[in-house]
């Protein structure tokens, strides 16, 4: 590992009377695709904005590719790209026009037949821009980052309102940029795409970090496995066994249950069922997900 | 690149933008060709008095068209575009390019001072051979110099209206609402002896009479050469430094709506 791409230490913003940012450290090394999570208010985009050269901080340490964001020169922005969530680009340029344009911005361009090929947009190099889909869009949005060949990614929500192929094709093109050795620094608030995409998972939630680590690490962390099943046709919920009925929750026939020893649970259940020659139809032990992890963190009754 | 490199190729696709836009070439450069038709036949009989000299109605409009399509090119153009550039995104992504913020704004400044030289050319020229409006000859200076200072001002004019309209949708109406009026009373359209004394001088205040007047003058017979109307184009470069310096606080890169 070389120097840190992105380190942060003690970052605190404030808006009036609202403190959005409460002291966060993170660290962003080279190569990584690094997903920070939260729910909307929760300090998210203030941060993403600070380490890019949009927002002033009140107080802490920021580097960026070894700069102070609030200090940015020509230099340090050829380094970086930056995909913003709600951006357009100009509908009258085609394609292949709107990316020349960007890439005369560089000081070392990549050639826009290789970005094109990068981002799956080669056969509408010739097409308005206005003219592209969303998920079109978003995939140009992605080229005119990646035009300066940066050693830094921000994507910002890269794959709000696609449709589930559109998502995949996004998430295999963001796995080809951690390929090709860029840090990545990728805000969402899809649970699956940062399980599927990330290195490393920061959880923010009302202006504090609340978690950090690998995506399967933070789901571990939680300590708690689900069992879910199907109730037997005919039978009350009153009727399972003890420790069961005690902690199950029921919707739509199905019983589910979240503890943190799996074992003396399901071995009174499978008795059970064995007793009253009952089928458990769709059993299903799992450990907790990086979702359930995010939904247990971010949730007001846990930070209170 | 260099800056100026840097301006060439922002320009070069800057003016692509422009001609691909319906409503910006229907607007900037196909309404002025409009209403030079439309005077010119309606009132293309009659005289007008300028400065105690008759000239032909036609005569007139030439210099009236030149103002309405300079501003329109500037003025309309700037604080429409810059606004929704704003708005969608455009101006902060191109933010966090290293591509420094003058090129970006200097692009669009240039097409819209070409494309007021283009029209005006292309007036002048309708003028000459349809109409048979003399080109200023020996007043030629202060036609130059009127339409720079007229460009300069309007381009600063529309960075400072784009920087108070709040949202893409409320541009065209905001603009209207302040340039209409004025193009009226400063007798771009119905010629000024026919409007009240009152409207005349109300209408000397802001830029868009006074730059008419320094354009007229430069059509007018008599005109002593080079026909530079300094008092007016005082007025008008005026608007244009206070227009640069609202534009200082108000224009923002950054959509209103974050």
């Amino acid at each position: 590992m070389g120097e840190p791409v992105i380190t942060v230490r003690g970052l605190r913003k404030t808006y009036g009377s609202v403190e959005a940012v409460r002291g966060i450290d993170l660290d962003v090394a080279p190569g990584q695709v690094f997903a920070f999570l939260g729910p909307n208010g929760a300090g998210k985009t203030t941060t993403v904005e600070i380490l890019e050269g949009y927002r002033r901080r009140d107080a802490g340490d920021v580097r960026v590719l070894g700069v102070d964001p609030q200090r940015p020169t020509t230099a340090w922005r050829a380094r970086m790209g930056v995909v913003l969530q709600t951006c357009r680009v100009q509908p009258e340029l085609t394609v292949g026009e709107t990316m020349s344009m960007y890439a005369g911005y560089y000081p070392q361009p990549r050639p826009v037949e290789e970005v094109l090929a990068l981002v799956g947009l080669t056969d509408l190099v010739g097409r308005r821009a206005g003219k592209l889909s969303g998920g079109q869009q978003r995939r140009l949005d992605v080229a005119l980052a990646l035009m300066g060949d940066p050693d830094l990614l921000f994507l910002d929500e890269p794959t709000e309102g696609f449709d589930p192929s559109a998502r995949r094709d996004a998430w295999s093109m963001i796995s080809g940029l951690r390929d090709l050795g860029k840090t990545v620094f990728l805000t969402t608030h899809y649970m699956d795409e940062a399980a599927a995409l990330a290195d490393l998972v920061t959880i923010i939630a009302d202006g504090r970090i609340v978690a950090q680590g690998p995506p399967t690490a933070i789901g571990r962390s939680e300590a708690i496995t689900h069992v879910v099943f199907r109730l037997p046709a005919g039978v009350p919920v009153g009727d399972l066994p003890p420790a069961v009925a005690a902690k199950a929750a029921v919707s739509a026939g199905r019983v589910s249950l979240a503890v943190p020893d799996p074992v003396p649970l399901l071995h009174a259940l499978t008795e059970w069922a064995l007793a009253r020659q009952l089928t458990l139809s769709d059993l299903e032990v799992r450990p907790a997900s990086l979702e359930d992890a995010y939904l247990q963190l971010t949730s007001s009754e846990a930070r209170s | 690149m260099n800056g100026l490199a840097l301006v060439w190729h922002q320009y070069r696709y800057d003016q692509k933008t422009f001609w691909r836009d319906p409503t910006a070439v229907g607007f900037t450069v196909a309404f002025p060709l409009i209403f030079l038709f439309m005077f010119a036949t309606i009132f293309g009989n009659a005289e007008s008095v300028v400065g105690g000299v008759r000239i032909t109605r036609t005569t007139y409009y030439v210099p009236s068209i030149v103002t309405l399509a300079l501003i329109g090119a500037t003025f309309f153009n700037l604080s429409i575009t810059l606004t929704e550039l704003r708005e969608s995104g455009v101006l902060k992504r191109v933010q966090a390019t290293p591509l420094p913020r003058w090129v970006f704004l200097a692009g669009r400044v240039i097409t819209s001072i070409l494309v007021t030289l283009l029209l005006t050319a292309v007036v002048l020229g309708i003028g000459r051979i349809v109409y048979g409006v003399a080109l200023p000859g020996r007043t030629l200076p202060g036609l130059l110099l009127a339409l720079f200072v007229g460009a300069a001002t309007f381009c600063s004019l529309g960075f400072a209206l784009s920087g108070l309209v709040p949202t893409t949708q409320a541009a065209p109406a905001v603009v209207n609402v302040i340039a209409l009026p004025l193009e009226f009373i400063s007798g771009l359209f119905i010629p000024k002896e026919e409007l009240p004394d009152w409207m005349v001088s109300v209408a000397a205040i802001f830029p868009i009479n006074p730059l008419f007047e320094s354009m007229l003058a430069t059509f007018t017979p008599g005109t002593a050469a080079p026909g530079i109307a300094w008092g007016d184009l005082a007025v008008v470069a005026a608007w244009g430094v206070a227009g640069a310096v609202a534009a200082a606080f108000t224009f923002r890169w950054a959509p209103r709506r974050s």
